[in-house]
């Protein structure tokens, strides 16, 4: 029964109980358990783009892989005559025709899928200092890198800075990242949040955390001896708690804040570059 | 006659005055430079001293191999020599030889050896990760093994297939005796080995903190060992874009009549591909560090922000260098793949032209994506949706490859020898790095993904699984023509199923990792990664074993065995086969006349064009 | 004949492979003080230095900033130390290094001491002014964090070259903290004091064995 079908028509079959099999495993299995998780109003678009993309990819997996096993057990050489020439096919028009179609609307579907979900809430990506998503009503937080320490400042809290990070749950975050020094990236992870701290520049990330949880920091461009020891781990909780956790931190620092520079979104501290 | 020949000028001349060379220019950097500038007694580091010894060491080191003979014979009114050292016995091989035979040669050692190098860095790298805590190499080291890895890895692989296989084969392939510039040729060789020892001696000066992107402003905070890496690039740059010129021009000028555009090798397209990239991009990256190195001899600002430079500038400079360089490691791979598949399904290349225009797209296009490596650094936001569209496009010429590749199997006589083998596992492993990139593409899967073991698992699986997997391919394929023995069959395959499946076993589990939010180039990491980073290490061990079996494999079969290959082992149709193994130095007695089809394979064909073997006549009468 | 000369060529590489891994694994050796014990409780004193030139005899680059560590009267360049899980460490740090300045102020404010406090030459303070710092002891994954004052430029007697004795003009800070776990972690300098590197962070500032270095807990 097998025999009765063309090449093509197997591999067509093929590909499609392969892609029958795994796409539900990667539309509910996989997909929704993607990171960076569901915390985050931009980690779940993540997760929703992640599972797009792996829908996507599925038949072209499927199928490629299939192909090749196919043809390896099937197009093998003969045995008694292994120098035997194959069929000489020097190309085949319809079949290009096909190919270039089909992999050129899936290349401009995902451009086009990709940029409309970034532009929507701009993905916890670093915008640059005029980011083109923001969320109305946000809290700025900015972000501080330095060799090799994470310090953070609240400037709608008196400019008050701190070694921890402490959000409150369901308000809009605008992170303002910079570097004094050299460059760092400020990675939280579970909240899908990642901007480069580049020095002399304000990165500007936007994210509204869900859920109230700690969360991972880590630096995540090398910056020197003490990259891979440049971690924190930040939490989002209350307002209550938040409110009084910064009117806690606002007591705690009241010394060092008048030798604090005012707010702003970059720094150029003294002593500047070579000095000693 | 030889050992007289090793007497003249040959590496070890070279060595002796390259030492010579580095001590002089190290004395000449101190009195130019060491006075003038307060911070070097501060710092105790004279960078102009440095990179002085570098470039005196190299010009004596070239001095040393012969390089200026040439030039200086002509200058004092002697006859040309065109050839040197063609003839003669081994010595050849450790000196300058302007047989580009003997160059591509030179170049599988030579390669073959810095990339052990980068390899066994690697090993102690994944030693390091099998705990989340450090412990195992000093402080500061670990961050030069990284670095060092990867830039010893870049800087070698770039050439890895243009230098030992194109520079042997692209002229008998076109049909000619020479390359165009062969003492050029026989320079792109020295200057990698120059290059690949001066990174080497980057440990005795304290390494370097960067990786292999070299990133300011840390470049200019870093060490003396970081001259190491400057000089290192820019040597490899040089080289490269010298070998890149090479190329573009024996390919056009030295075609045999009849060796039409249409009828090239798929393997001489990839190294045209790649040569017009390397001539091109290669440049960039000399003025890049040539900027770095002033920031950090002459204290110019070009990247401190404070004193109005940008880290930006390098960022750009780098990535519009760096983007077309990750194609120049996988276009040779794409030549060799579609150069191999015909000779072991025997039918011709599927889809030849549209796999040409999938090169030179690939090409044209890696000059247009560079930015989607600085998605998250603060750049235009307004610009990344044309990045992501641009690196999503590349995905369409690779599909070319892709298809014409497949469709060359189809209804093939597929013979599974190890060459063919390393071909099928380049395109499962292409894929996989090749839709890793894609999820790398897109800038909201790339939050998550950017700087962490998924982008490192891309890479890995791209320029690795595709590129170094082609290159035992091809040294499978070729090593017989090139030496006249056979590389041993059994070792051969267990070597190929071992590397393969502890390569997926290692970099798979990196493409999960990266995505459950480990950084790269971290030598801690969470805890609960520390059961799938061990798994990757240990892969990553038998990985390093499956290279010593190749070693074991290489060294046998061509020390020790030397069963004779014969002048066709593999029954292809293509013309170097229808030389007698190794190639003799004048590589045709006649200049042949090419058969009008490349891949002359496949029955059902009226006879004629389709039967001839590539070249006729096969061998003149002697 | 083959035999011969490709085993020679083999064991020459395991040779020089066997020497990388021998300098990559050389590094500074851990220096133990001594441990009190009253009862549960564990204490430790530990008596540092900070210079701003380590000088010839201590160090290959005579004119970096360095800590060292004092052991029965000698002072020793040794930046990886190795002390008791839950237990208390007093620091005795004679600084002998003029002002260089903090490029964030924040880090002036001391986090995570016993007391939440320092002493600075006797008098109990938690932070300074960020300009006149020289140095700070951070263990930034034990939250703890020390400002040290720094000599006044125009102090008299300054000190050349380590090892540095009381004589010369210097500031005296000292204070406590707590082990926890066990562990190892990474302490560092954050005040740009290596003079002649882009934004005093190059240098002896990423060298272990000089502003850097390991607590390992045990």
């Amino acid at each position: 029964m097998w025999s009765r079908y063309s090449h093509g028509a197997r591999l067509a079959a093929l590909t499609t109980i392969g892609t029958i099999i795994v796409l539900p495993i990667m539309i509910f299995v996989l997909g929704p358990n993607m990171p960076p998780g569901k915390g985050t109003d931009v980690a779940k678009s993540q997760v929703f783009d992640n599972t797009v993309l792996l829908i996507i990819m599925t038949p072209f997996t499927v199928f490629i892989l299939v192909y090749v096993l196919y043809s390896v057990f099937v197009f093998r050489a003969d045995k008694d005559d292994p120098l035997r020439d194959g069929a000489h096919i020097r190309g085949h028009m319809p079949s290009q025709i096909a190919w270039l179609t089909v992999t050129t609307i899936t290349v401009l579907f995902l451009a086009i899928f990709g940029s409309a979900e970034l532009l929507s809430n701009g993905s916890g990506s670093g915008q640059g200092p005029n980011p083109v998503s923001t969320e109305k009503n946000a809290i700025p937080v900015q972000v501080i890198g330095q060799q090799w320490e994470f310090t953070y400042r609240y400037p709608t809290y008196g400019g008050v800075e701190t070694a921890q990070l402490v959000l409150p749950v369901n308000h809009p975050i605008e992170f303002h990242v910079t570097s004094l020094d050299a460059i760092h990236s400020f990675w939280a992870y579970e909240l899908g949040v990642k901007a480069d701290a580049n020095p002399g520049v304000d990165n500007v990330a936007f994210v509204t955390p869900h859920t109230m949880r700690t969360f991972q920091i880590r630096c995540a461009e090398l910056c020197g001896l003490w990259h891979g020891y440049m971690y924190d781990t930040g939490k989002v909780v209350s307002d209550s708690q938040f409110t009084s956790w910064i009117n806690g931190q606002r007591k705690l620092y009241a010394a060092t804040q008048k030798y604090l520079p005012p707010y702003a979104t970059t720094y150029a501290p003294d002593p500047e570059d070579r000095a000693g | 006659m030889s050992a007289r020949r090793l007497l003249r000028f040959n590496m070890l001349t070279g060595m002796v005055l390259g030492v010579a060379g580095f001590f002089i220019g190290w004395w000449l950097g101190k009195f130019v430079g060491g006075p003038s500038l307060d911070y070097f007694d501060d710092t105790q580091q004279n960078d102009i001293a440095l990179f002085t010894a570098y470039l005196v060491g190299v010009i004596g080191f070239l001095v040393g191999l012969g390089f200026a003979n040439y030039p200086i014979q002509r200058m004092l009114g002697k006859p040309p020599s065109l050839r040197e050292k063609e003839t003669g016995g081994w010595g050849r091989y450790f000196s300058l030889c302007t047989d580009h035979k003997v160059v591509g040669i030179q170049y599988l050692w030579g390669i073959g050896a810095f990339i052990f190098i980068g390899g066994l860095n690697a090993m102690l790298i994944r030693f390091e990760l099998l705990t989340p805590n450090q412990h195992g190499w000093n402080g500061n080291n670990y961050l030069t093994l990284v670095g060092v890895h990867g830039t010893m890895m870049m800087g070698m692989m770039t050439s890895g297939i243009l230098g030992p296989f194109a520079n042997y084969l692209v002229p008998i392939m076109i049909g000619a005796r020479r390359m165009a510039f062969p003492r050029i040729e026989a320079l792109t060789f020295w200057l990698l080995m120059a290059a690949g020892w001066i990174l080497m001696t980057t440990f005795a000066f304290g390494g370097f903190p960067s990786g292999w992107t070299g990133y300011e402003p840390l470049a200019d905070q870093a060490n003396l060992g970081m001259d190491a890496y400057v000089a290192f690039f820019a040597l490899v740059g040089l080289s490269m874009t010298l070998l890149g010129l090479n190329m573009i021009v024996t390919i056009i000028t030295m075609r045999a009549p009849g060796m039409t555009w249409t009828r090239l090798p798929m393997f001489v397209w990839g190294t045209i591909s790649t040569a017009v990239l390397m001539a091109l991009a290669a440049p960039v990256l000399i003025s890049t560090l040539l900027m770095v190195m002033m920031d950090r001899t002459a204290q110019s600002n070009f990247f401190n922000p404070q004193m109005g430079g940008s880290p930006y500038l390098y960022e750009n400079l780098f990535w519009f260098f760096g983007h077309p360089e990750v194609y120049i490691l996988a276009l040779p791979g794409m030549g060799i793949l579609l150069e191999i598949i015909p000779v072991f399904a025997r039918k011709p290349v599927w889809g030849y032209r549209l796999a040409v225009t999938g090169m030179l797209g690939i090409g044209l296009l890696s000059f247009l994506v560079w930015q989607h490596h600085l998605f998250m650094s603060g750049m235009n936001a307004d610009v990344r949706p044309f990045y992501m569209l641009s690196t999503e496009l590349i995905s369409l010429p690779t599909g070319f490859i892709f298809i014409s590749a497949l469709g060359t199997l189809w209804r093939g006589q597929i013979r599974l020898t190890v060459p063919m083998l390393f071909m099928l596992a380049w395109i499962f492993n292409f894929l996989i790095g090749g839709l890793s990139g894609v999820f790398l593409s897109d800038v909201p899967s790339d939050t998550t993904t950017h700087g962490s073991f998924f982008s490192m698992a891309h890479f890995h699986y791209t320029i690795m699984g595709g590129l170094l997997f082609a290159f035992f391919g091809g040294i499978y394929y070729w090593v017989p023509k090139m030496t006249g023995y056979r590389l041993n069959d059994r070792l051969g395959k267990w070597h190929f199923w071992i590397m393969f499946l502890s390569f997926n076993s290692t970099f798979g589990p990196l493409l999960v990792i990266g995505f459950l939010g480990m950084p790269r180039r971290a030598v801690t990491y969470a805890g609960y990664l520390q059961g799938a980073n061990m798994w990757v290490s240990i892969s990553a061990f038998v990985l390093g074993a499956s290279m010593l079996l190749f070693l074991v494999n290489f060294v046998w079969s061509l020390v020790f065995a030397q069963v004779p290959a014969g002048d066709n082992p593999w029954a292809s149709k293509s013309i170097e086969f229808q030389l007698p193994s190794p190639v003799p130095v004048h590589n045709f007695d006649r200049i042949p006349t090419f058969n009008p089809d490349p891949y002359p394979y496949g029955e059902g064909v009226t006879a004629g064009a389709a039967q001839r073997p590539a070249i006729t006549p096969a061998r003149p009468e002697r | 004949m083959k035999l011969v000369g490709v085993g020679a060529v083999v064991a020459a590489i395991a040779a020089l492979i066997a020497a990388y891994i021998v300098f990559l694994t050389h590094g500074p050796t851990p220096f133990k003080p001594a441990v009190a014990q009253a009862g549960t409780q564990k204490s430790v004193n530990l008596t540092l230095q900070t210079v701003a030139a380590v000088g010839p005899k201590l160090a290959p680059n005579e004119n970096w900033v360095s800590y060292l560590v004092q052991e029965n009267g000698v002072w020793h360049r040794s930046t990886v130390w190795t002390l008791p899980a839950n237990a208390t460490v007093h620091v005795t740090l004679y600084n002998y290094d003029g002002q260089s300045g903090l490029r964030n102020p924040f880090l002036a404010q001391s986090r995570g001491l016993i007391g939440d406090a320092f002493t600075l030459n006797g008098k109990s303070m938690s932070s300074i002014d960020p300009d006149a710092a020289s140095h700070t002891f951070a263990i930034p994954d034990l939250n703890v964090i020390v400002p040290i004052f720094g000599v006044a430029d125009d102090a008299k007697n300054q000190c050349d070259f380590a090892p540095c004795d009381p004589s010369m003009a210097h500031e005296t800070v000292k204070f406590s903290f707590k082990t926890g776990k066990k562990g190892h972690y990474r302490w560092q300098c954050f005040v740009p004091c290596a003079a002649g590197f882009l934004y005093g962070f190059g240098g002896p500032m990423q060298t272990i064995g000089y502003m850097d270095g390991f607590i390992n807990v045990v």
